[in-house]
């Protein structure tokens, strides 16, 4: 694994976060959370210092972060495209949605795209079951989303 | 106290509360499978996610099953461990472990000594009704344990060892449902990883997942080459544990039976590790003493407390993890290492061979001394000190390989001139063991007297930090003992901190010390059998004529003949070493 070394002061605002955080294991998820959410990503790189900081093993850091789905340890493009696998969303045809955003594309989940415009990314039920099935773009909420529109969607990002 | 009243399979048992129903029902004789649960006792090591659900009982009144390990008896409780129910369940839950698991038991390295094979048999699996993918990872191979991780069924029980006993932190589970496994950060292999290759994890993996890497292969081309002499040298603790792989009682000594397999398996000369241990007393108690002086006489820049340098695993564990106190152990090399560095030029000399023809094998209770004798500064021209390192396990294997009834064997004798010890050397292979064996000799030797009485029980025992003070007639000397890796690491941090009073301290990575090493038949979660194999060291040290290193005569030849004097220029450039900051 090549070394990236992390500027100084994004070292510093890890570390910030955890003592926001009294520097606790149990708040784990909580700082990461929070670093992912100023960084973008959880690279290998971050998780070290937050291991460090936290006084808990990378493994373990590495455990937590490959187990939540909302976790990423790649950058996530431009417009990160999320796509909801949950159980009303999947049998209401997101399997199709989330194979055509990925032939459009020619990325695989948690890739992002070379011109790094967009990213895709599973979750689990966001929790707008009825408007199954659920693709976000940024903050942006799809509903019903079948794969004839997956064009459309693209498309309105690939101006900008 | 609290107690509690229930029936067991209708038998009344009166507990603690705060009991399980595993330790309720084990109270009174009866047996419950468990497979991912582990406790051993003395150690204070408990293992217990509540993972597999092998261990289901029925409890009245209750809709579901209950898994005995980890749930608490309450009053009135009556439970039933193998109802019709129970036994179906336990059945289900084995056949969907073994849904995805690989059917490779015939060729499987832990065939014979797998928890999860003998848990199969006793249930009478016969057929898996479910049918699945099943899920496979890439093969880890490092220079001592190799990862089958298709073979894993998350009992965590590795996690538990590597994290909380060791604080290593290598392992973890990672990822979710089908797709997790247990796996170092970043699913980079065990080699890149902070793995100090203690073998704790490989000892306590119910399955194939964790082994160590096999080298009796080597071994075998070697002892059918006629151009090769291979010598053998085997650590103290490998005699007091591989009798049980012959179904010998726990404890027994086999020391001479051990001799005559190795010279009926062929090795040209029978030696001892236990000589090395002597000498590793010569070098490193002259060390303690001068450390001690300096310190006595006022130098403010000595080091101390030293540490103990034995232990390969413990080594690299501080490289890694405290490169900062590099230069506060001990320089002496392992007992392996000077066995190997003498074998490899004095012995050589006297057989007048090159070293390049001359094939070192060490029998070892460790995974991590297959990793030691790879470490470049014991090579000279690339040629290795110590060949080949085999584990008790893998030696037990060879004598079965060559049909060899261990049982049946005479008592042989050590050859000469490597293979003489005293109950110095025999004890190294259990905590308190190394530094007892120091005090015996560095007593003598800073008092010129005569020590009135060699058995140190302030020092033995199986907690996990020890402290002693030794009277060196009138100096006290403050002792520390730590076994298990987090062990060792709460006395560090207390020497960080400028907190340790300690002169000297003796560390060894594994629990119980070598005795419970990595490579050591397999407890199967009976941590009791370490403490039998502890006595039985401490009564081979009794029963030897000689217990000071320093009056082994062949200790006392070789320094005459070939080294001059311990830390000798000869000695430093042989039998010491130098560690590196690996972060
Ligand atoms: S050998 Fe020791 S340090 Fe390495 S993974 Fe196993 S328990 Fe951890
Ligand atoms: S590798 Fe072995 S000890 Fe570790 S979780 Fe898997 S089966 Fe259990
Ligand atoms: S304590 Fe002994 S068996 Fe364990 S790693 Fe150290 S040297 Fe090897
Ligand atoms: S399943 Fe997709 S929003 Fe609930
Ligand atoms: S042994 Fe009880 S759940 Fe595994």
């Amino acid at each position: 694994m090549p070394k990236i070394k992390l500027a100084e002061n994004t070292v510093q605002l890890i570390k910030d976060i955890c003592v926001e955080f009294e520097n606790k294991e149990s708040e784990l998820i909580n700082v990461l959370h929070q670093v992912q959410s100023k960084l973008g990503y959880l690279p290998a790189e971050v998780q070290e210092v937050i291991a460090k900081e936290l006084k808990t093993s990378v493994a373990k850091v590495y455990g937590v972060v490959t187990f939540y789905s909302f976790f990423t340890m790649i950058p996530q493009g431009e417009n990160p495209i999320s796509i909801c696998m949950g159980t009303a969303c999947y049998v209401r045809g997101a399997e199709q949605v989330l194979n055509e955003f990925k032939r459009q594309l020619k990325v695989e989940v948690g890739e992002s795209t070379e011109d790094g415009k967009f990213s895709i990314n599973c979750l689990r039920c966001v929790g707008a079951c009825g408007l199954a099935p659920v693709v976000t773009v940024g903050e942006k909420v799809y509903g019903r989303v079948a794969p004839t529109d997956v064009k459309k969607i693209i498309a309105e990002y690939h101006n900008r | 106290m609290d107690t509690v009243n229930l029936t067991i399979d209708n038998k009344p048992v009166v507990v603690k509360s705060g009991t399980t129903i595993l330790e309720a029902a084990s109270g009174v004789g009866m047996h419950i499978p468990t497979l991912c649960h582990m406790k051993l006792d003395d150690l204070n090591i408990e293992n217990k996610p509540g993972g597999c659900r092998i261990c289901v009982v029925e409890v009245e009144g209750r809709r579901n099953l209950a898994p005995a390990c980890c749930t608490d008896v309450s009053e009135g409780m009556k439970i039933n461990t193998h109802s019709m129910r129970v036994i179906n369940a336990r059945r289900t839950v084995m056949e969907l472990i073994l849904s995805d698991h690989p059917f490779d038991c015939l060729i499987c390295a832990k065939s014979g000594n797998c928890d999860l094979q003998d848990m199969a048999h006793n249930l009478g699996i016969r057929e898996i009704h479910y049918k699945g993918e099943q899920s496979t990872y890439r093969e880890d191979t490092s220079p001592a344990i190799i990862r089958e991780v298709d073979k894993c069924i998350m009992c965590r029980r590795c996690e538990t060892m590597c994290n909380e006993v060791q604080t290593v932190g290598v392992l973890s589970a990672i990822n979710r449902g089908f797709e997790s496994v247990v796996s170092p950060a970043f699913e980079m292999n065990l080699d890149h990883s902070v793995c100090t290759y203690c073998g704790q994890c490989v000892a306590v993996c119910p399955t194939g997942a964790l082994t160590e890497v096999d080298e009796t292969g080597k071994v075998i081309r070697a002892l059918s080459d006629p151009t090769k002499t291979v010598i053998v040298q085997t650590a103290p603790a490998v005699r007091a544990a591989l009798g049980e792989e012959f179904g010998m009682e726990a404890g027994s000594l086999v020391t001479g039976k051990l001799v005559a397999a190795l010279r009926r398996l062929g090795f040209d000369h029978v030696f001892d590790t236990d000589f090395a241990a002597d000498l590793t007393i010569m070098e490193e108690g002259t060390e303690l003493l001068n450390r001690l002086g300096k310190h006595l006489a006022g130098d403010k820049d000595v080091k101390l407390p030293i540490l103990t340098s034995c232990c390969p695993a413990w080594v690299k564990f501080f490289e890694h993890q405290f490169p900062e106190m590099k230069d506060i152990p001990s320089t002496a090399r392992s007992p392996q290492q000077m066995f190997g560095a003498i074998a490899k030029t004095y012995f050589a000399d006297q057989l007048g061979i090159k070293r390049e023809d001359l094939v070192v094998v060490s029998i070892m209770p460790c995974v991590a001394k297959k990793y030691e004798c790879g470490r470049d500064e014991f090579k000279t021209n690339d040629n290795p000190d110590v060949d080949h390192a085999i584990t008790t396990r893998e030696l037990a294997a060879l004598i079965k390989l060559s049909n060899i009834d261990f049982t049946a064997l005479p008592n042989e004798d050590f050859d000469n001139p490597l293979g003489e010890s005293t109950g110095a050397g025999v004890i190294f292979g259990t905590t308190g063991g190394v530094i007892e064996a120091a005090v015996r000799t560095a007593y003598e030797v800073h008092t010129k007297k005569e020590l009135p009485k060699l058995d140190f029980d302030e020092l033995r025992g199986m907690e996990g930090i020890r402290e002693a003070t030794i009277d060196f007639d009138g100096l006290p000397i403050k002792i520390g003992i730590a076994h298990g890796l987090g062990n060792a690491r709460k006395l560090l941090e207390d020497i960080q901190a400028g907190n340790s009073e300690f002169h000297a301290i003796e560390i060894m990575s594994c629990p119980g010390g070598c005795i419970g090493g990595g490579g050591q038949p397999y407890h199967h979660g009976d941590a009791g059998i370490l403490k039998k194999r502890q006595a039985a060291l401490y009564t081979e040290d009794k029963n030897k004529t000689l217990r000071k290193s320093h009056l082994n005569p062949h200790i006392i030849e070789l320094y005459e003949k070939f080294l001059g004097e311990p830390m000798s220029e000869k000695a430093h450039h042989l039998l010491h070493t130098e560690y590196f900051d690996r972060t």
